[in-house]
């Protein structure tokens, strides 16, 4: 007990010392750094309508996390399978089939999006299923090939001819844009699909023969041998899944937001890796996952907005994401650790 | 003689259980001292406190007559005391030089390999046996690296080798050169205890074996004036009641439940570790297999459940032959498993009781529909489970890692007796449970036995093996050595077989 607590104590005063570093080296007091987020953030219309834009994709993507997660298999790369689902996006509209019926074209997107992110993440799954690669550093990878990959395309072959120049595919129709909630950026079909996703996810994990076995596999790979599970399918499956959510995040960002394929940093700014906080922030529960994405979308509006504000670097706001996820991670690990040894003292 | 070691009235516990009991144990300067038990006797917990590795209850121990305190392997090695384990802990990629350079005192910063590669050839040439220096420790063998442990504790300035299980990795000419090495250093003046439960070896090159059992010490006894016979008798006892003979009845027809014909299985590190078995269950009837673990019984239980391929002969169940079918196809066979480690592979710790409860059939009807579990049924179910098992449990809802370990065993039976067996693979189904548990868990498996199960029971306890079974074979180094009908179990025998004599 008292190492749990020590940990916690730790991971404060990491995030203390964190903002102690930033005072130093920008001046700007820490009091004045989170009043400035939480009220450009929380504090208006604007900044609610922003936070919950922003917070669309990192439920998608932190559902999807969640998923593995729950499996125990660790994928990181969100982030590309965000990208791939956002490749899939234009492909369908500019290429595919651009003279589609609005609801079709719509429905041809997200569809290709999860597709795409699926099979991204599928390859993961079958490296790790038939060659035994650790996910982690395969699921990573993937992610710097898939940003080089949305990068090749804007600069290469999907460069449009009518943007003077600029690293940007052609402008969708309006047939393909996603909806929004009168003059702000809230694209409403990509976060009424995120919220009947979340439901369904947590009724896939608790009531379903997959969740059942996700959760066995999850919590001890000897027993679901034992059981005769078969682990591989499962990995397979919950990584397709897992992938396509993130997929879909990136047809809403493209379809509802920029209504382009532009630079992986334009789309993202790193959407996936912050999900990786908010799974586990929300104890990879997908209702909680929702709650979660709202703050931490919160904090990336913030972020933004102390730039201007207070005229701090765009990487303070990565440095206390990074500060949360270790704080995050020394807990869990903390745990796993304490449990761990239960098991062997037993 | 001068003693080098003495320890007094060694007690620790483990919870409720005792491990060692007010032991006594005596080391003499030059000697090579036999520590001898069956797993579980103590043997182990008594030198990893003189290891420093676990702290007594209560005890003293003395070196060279001084009282001393040992808090950790690093108080262990300031008194000269050096542990060679059974899993040799030498970093794989680094070479034996570095091996023995790592947590040595006087290294110095710049080359400090220097000094010890010429203490290690000076070492090998007076001790004739070859190690280069420099290669890694991947490319060595099982002997070679037990070579380079002792070489290790012999660079500490070690008096006092704690040899855990040396011979179990080794070849026989590896251990003919063990020994040899081992009565060359004691010729040094340095005392040896071989912790071991093969006596042969006991015999072969102790000049004195102490025999715990059950956590106490039953002797201290000079090689020369025993024999095994009597080695054999202080390790196992004779409290043995020989009651399962009154209800033994012989024939069980002609109906085979299990027949496993020239089984040959590979362990984890490829090395074969069932050899040509062969032996058949009929139904109604118990097959005790006695052994000390790790002669290949977890091996052979892995292949007749489908969790480990066997490599030549065959397994049939129902007279169907089932080699090397997964682990579901075998279990759709109604083919009941009890592991050996409940925690680490019978449950699923987080997961609640009921979700435990449908482990090997949540994709069955009534409990799953193919796509959706039913939570309603398998609640019920479970409920049904706790109270026809005695399951005490606030509630099915519980994850089942907080069940005290009897529950979960019962709860493992549950489940598995459930899908009305044809076989049952039990293994170690009582370790250490309580008397009450044994007891319900033994009767469980009697009437499943009487309602025509055939049931191949694994354990290290003699009296258990001789309560249940109606035959019993030995296990020893992957291959089962005579198989009796109880009515004719000799317990001197089958110790002797256990120890491979």
């Amino acid at each position: 007990m008292t190492r749990r607590y020590s940990n916690s104590f730790l991971s404060i005063l990491v995030i203390i010392l964190g903002f102690l570093a930033v005072y130093l080296i920008s001046g700007v007091r820490p009091d004045i750094i989170l009043k400035s987020i939480v009220i450009s953030a929380f504090g208006s219309v604007y900044g609610l309508s922003e936070t919950l834009t922003k917070s669309i994709p990192l439920v998608l993507c932190g559902l999807g996390l969640s998923l593995s997660f729950k499996a125990s298999i660790w994928n990181i790369g969100a982030e590309g399978q965000l990208l791939m689902g956002a490749v899939g996006a234009t492909w369908v509209v500019l290429y595919l089939m651009p003279n589609a019926p609005r609801l079709i074209l719509i429905l041809a997107m997200f569809l290709m999006g999860a597709i795409l992110g699926g099979i991204w993440a599928l390859i993961t799954a079958i490296l790790k299923v038939k060659f035994n690669l650790n996910e982690i550093i395969v699921s990573l990878m993937m992610n710097y090939i898939a940003i080089e990959f949305v990068n090749y395309l804007v600069y290469g072959p999907w460069k449009s001819p009518y943007e003077w120049g600029f690293p940007y595919s052609t402008k969708f129709p309006l047939s393909a844009q996603l909806s929004r909630i009168s003059d702000t950026r809230i694209h409403y079909p990509t976060l009424i699909l995120a919220i009947i996703l979340a439901i369904s996810l947590y009724i896939v994990l608790n009531k379903t023969k997959l969740g059942y076995e996700i959760r066995v596999i999850g919590d001890n790979i000897e027993a679901a041998r034992y059981a005769g599970l078969d682990i591989p399918k499962i990995v397979l499956v919950v990584l397709l899944l897992s992938g396509g959510l993130a997929g879909l995040a990136g047809v809403g960002e493209v379809a509802g937001i920029h209504h382009r394929l532009r630079v992986a940093s334009g789309i993202s700014p790193g959407y996936g890796y912050t999900a990786v906080i908010v799974a586990w922030l929300g104890r990879l529960n997908p209702l909680l996952i929702i709650l979660v994405s709202f703050l931490f979308g919160g904090l990336l509006v913030g972020g933004d907005a102390i730039q201007v504000s207070l005229g701090l670097p765009g990487a303070t706001i990565n440095f206390v994401n990074g500060l949360i996820l270790i704080f995050v991670l020394v807990q869990s690990v903390s745990k796993a650790r304490i449990s761990y040894v239960r098991k062997r003292k037993k | 003689m001068e003693k080098i070691l003495q320890m007094k009235g060694i007690t620790k516990r483990f919870g409720n259980i005792v491990a060692n009991d007010k032991i006594d144990f005596e080391l003499n300067r030059g000697e090579i001292h036999g520590l001898l038990g069956e797993n579980g006797a103590g043997k182990t917990t008594l030198m990893n406190i003189l290891y420093g590795l676990y702290l007594p209850d209560e005890g003293e121990i003395y070196i060279n007559g001084t009282k001393v305190d040992i808090k950790s392997p690093h108080d262990a090695i300031e008194f000269g005391i050096s542990m060679v384990h059974q899993n040799f802990k030498l970093i794989q990629s680094h070479t034996v030089v570095e091996n023995v350079a790592l947590g040595l005192r006087d290294t110095r910063f710049f080359y400090p390999t220097r000094l010890i590669e010429k203490k290690i050839k000076n070492f090998s040439q007076k001790y004739n046996f070859k190690i280069d220096p420099n290669t890694p420790v991947w490319q060595l063998s099982a002997g070679e690296k037990q070579r380079v442990e002792i070489i290790k504790a012999f660079c500490r300035d070690a008096k006092i080798f704690i040899l855990d299980e040396p011979t179990t990795m080794l070849t026989p000419n590896e251990t003919r050169e063990l020994f040899r090495l081992l009565r060359l250093l004691k010729e040094e003046g340095i005392s040896i205890i071989l912790i071991t439960h093969k006596l042969d070896e006991v015999i072969e090159v102790c000049d004195r074996v102490t025999v715990l059992r059950g956590g106490k010490k039953v002797d201290t006894v000079e090689i020369g004036k025993v024999d095994k016979e009597e080695l054999t008798r202080m390790m196992f006892g004779q409290d043995i009641v020989l009651k399962g003979r009154d209800r033994y009845m012989g024939n069980f027809g002609e109906d085979l439940a299990l027949e496993v014909k020239d089984l040959t299985v590979l362990n984890d590190k490829g090395l074969v570790a069932v050899k040509g078995v062969s032996f058949d269950i009929h139904r109604g009837e118990i097959l005790g297999i006695a052994g000390v673990s790790g002669n290949g019984q977890k091996e052979l239980i892995e292949a007749i459940t489908g969790l480990r391929k066997a490599i030549k002969g065959s397994i049939k169940i129902l007279g169907e032959d089932v080699t090397n079918m997964g682990v579901k196809e075998i279990l759709n066979r109604r083919v009941a498993h009890i592991p050996e480690e409940r925690v680490r592979m019978g449950i699923v710790p987080s997961m609640s009781l009921e979700e435990n409860a449908i482990l090997k059939s949540y994709d069955k009807s009534p409990f799953s529909n193919g796509l959706m579990l039913d939570h309603g049924i398998i609640s019920g179910y479970a409920k049904e489970l706790i109270s026809k098992y005695g399951i005490s449990a606030l509630d099915e809802k519980v994850p089942a890692g907080t069940l005290s370990g009897g529950n979960i065993q019962k709860l493992i039976l549950a489940r598995e007796l459930s899908v009305s067996p044809i076989l049952i693979i039990a293994s170690h189904p009582t370790q250490g449970l309580d008397v009450r548990s044994t007891r319900q868990i033994h009767e469980l498996l009697l009437r499943k036995k009487e309602e025509g199960c055939a049931i191949l029971l694994v354990s290290e306890d003699l009296q258990e093996l001789i309560n249940l079974s109606d035959r019993i074979a030995v296990m020893f180094n992957g291959s089962i050595k005579g198989i009796m009908d109880i009515d004719r179990v000799n317990i001197e025998e089958i110790g002797a077989l256990m120890v491979g004599v």
